[in-house]
């Protein structure tokens, strides 16, 4: 297809995103997975772009994880996520903004079948009620922190001190961009750019200068698919994904991976480790990986962040090949320190993949 | 190599740009009878080695059509002539020259074959 055609299509999924007041809720698994993201986040929507958003303390998991291990029912996750909406609505907020893809979904999946079954919502606000006492508003607006961060690509581009260019040869760095499945894959509606074109994560690549890649298996899982990593006699299923698109991609070369997805930035990345070790084979260049970015790193390393504060020390596949071809300086001796400089220690080295 | 207890599962996808195709267009120039199969199934429903083993002449065309020839090289050899699949065929496949063109196909190819499978 040719890329106009593709624009056309994006340009058909629309969605409406709050501009400011968001009530934030974290995702359970970000914050071990990948823990400066959300920080990061915070700090770009009130210091850079001065934003009111509030996060809530008593807030707790949507559910979302045990709802599609099978643990829970929808009844259960309706309830809990009521009581993050009545915690919105206590904060006299109206847009909710969720860290997780998954969340996101099962927000949307939710309000949908509150729309579509009242009785439903009923049903959960009488749970509520006798579980808590509490009661709640729908949101005005949902839109997941990619949507946000993506709608105020231009700005966080303008007072960006990098770009996602080659600073040696000045040619844009070529990203592959990988949108969590519960994203837009059930409600296209809802995401921007839709399902089959997500447009969400490709137009921060081209606001930051940079070049997305298409390749065969741009839309396939990344592999988590939460059971089939949650059970360890399913993770074959789970690695072989991974792989299905590592070999995809790998042929075009790509100088990152970015995503939207707790789970997608987490096993792109850890999985490429896992591969070297069990086959020998690695995928970026040199023998090092393809380094891996959430939406909030790839912000922050725009707007000229130092990048351990962002955590990319915490990353398996090393990001310092990007960070030289982006130009951006790094001290790698204070790479394993913490806050208060204390040594943190280094982590074993891989017998396969190469790294910093 | 590490073995964390759990392994990579090949890709199943068929991938006409990498899977060779050469040996179903030698067989259709043979016996171009073996287009008009539509893996019905019949063939296998009244195989008289299919009793006894598990050779499958629809199985094996289908294979032949993907490009995958490995099983259809080490069970093609158990087909005894009897010519059952060839009354049987709703399609009026010549099934006997089928089987008979696959297996001198495959032996003209034979070292190839087997290097392509890494035997």
């Amino acid at each position: 297809m040719k890329i106009e055609g593709k624009k056309r299509l994006w340009q058909d999924y629309q969605k409406e995103i709050a501009t400011d007041n968001y009530f934030y809720a974290r995702s359970c698994i970000r914050q071990n997975f990948f823990p400066a993201s959300e920080k990061t986040f915070l700090r770009v929507m009130r210091e850079e772009l001065n934003k009111d958003v509030y996060e809530d303390p008593r807030h707790t998991t949507c559910s979302g994880i045990v709802y599609h291990s099978d643990l829970v029912t929808m009844d259960t996750t309706m309830t809990v996520i009521a009581r993050q909406f009545s915690l919105m609505t206590e904060s006299g907020r109206k847009n909710y903004v969720p860290s997780c893809i998954t969340s996101f979904g099962l927000y949307t999946e939710v309000l949908e079948m509150w729309e579509h079954f009242p009785e439903l919502e009923t049903k959960a606000r009488e749970m509520l009620w006798k579980a808590t006492g509490r009661e709640f508003e729908k949101p005005e607006n949902v839109a997941h922190a990619s949507d946000i961060i993506y709608k105020f690509r231009n700005e966080i581009a303008s007072r960006g001190k990098f770009r996602l260019v080659n600073h040696r040869t000045g040619q844009p760095l070529r990203g592959v961009e990988h949108i969590g499945c519960h994203y837009s894959k059930m409600f296209p509606h809802k995401g921007v750019g839709g399902a089959e074109y997500p447009y969400v994560l490709v137009g921060m690549i081209e606001a930051f200068g940079g070049e997305v890649v298409d390749y065969p298996e741009r839309r396939h899982c990344c592999g988590f698919g939460f059971r089939q990593y949650v059970v360890k006699a399913n993770r074959g299923f789970s690695i072989s994904s991974s792989r299905k698109k590592f070999e995809s991609m790998a042929p075009y070369k790509p100088d990152f991976i970015l995503t939207n997805c707790p789970g997608c930035p987490y096993f792109l990345d850890r999985w490429q480790y896992a591969i070297s070790e069990m086959e020998g084979v690695t995928y970026g260049e040199n023998g090092y990986g393809i380094p891996v970015l959430t939406y909030e790193e790839l912000a922050g390393l725009v707007l000229g962040y130092d990048p351990w504060d962002l955590g990319l020390q915490t990353h398996q596949v090393s990001v310092e090949p990007l960070l030289e071809k982006m130009g951006i300086p790094y001290n790698p001796a204070t790479k394993y320190l913490g806050a208060q400089g204390q040594d943190l220690g280094r982590p074993e080295k891989p017998s396969v993949l190469k790294v910093y | 190599m590490n073995n964390f207890g759990y392994t990579i599962t090949r890709d199943r996808q068929i991938d006409f740009d990498k899977l060779p195709r050469d040996i179903y267009r030698e067989l259709c120039q043979k016996e171009p009878s073996v287009k008009a199969c539509i893996s019905c199934g019949t063939c296998g429903a009244t195989c008289s080695a299919a009793q006894f083993t598990d050779f499958s002449l629809r199985k094996y065309i289908l294979l032949l059509r993907r490009g995958d020839h490995k099983e259809v090289a080490q069970n093609i050899d158990k087909c005894m002539f009897c010519g059952k699949c060839q009354l049987a065929c709703p399609m009026g496949v010549n099934t006997r020259n089928v089987i008979h063109s696959i297996q001198q196909i495959i032996t003209s190819n034979l070292i190839t074959l087997n290097e392509n499978a890494g035997i």
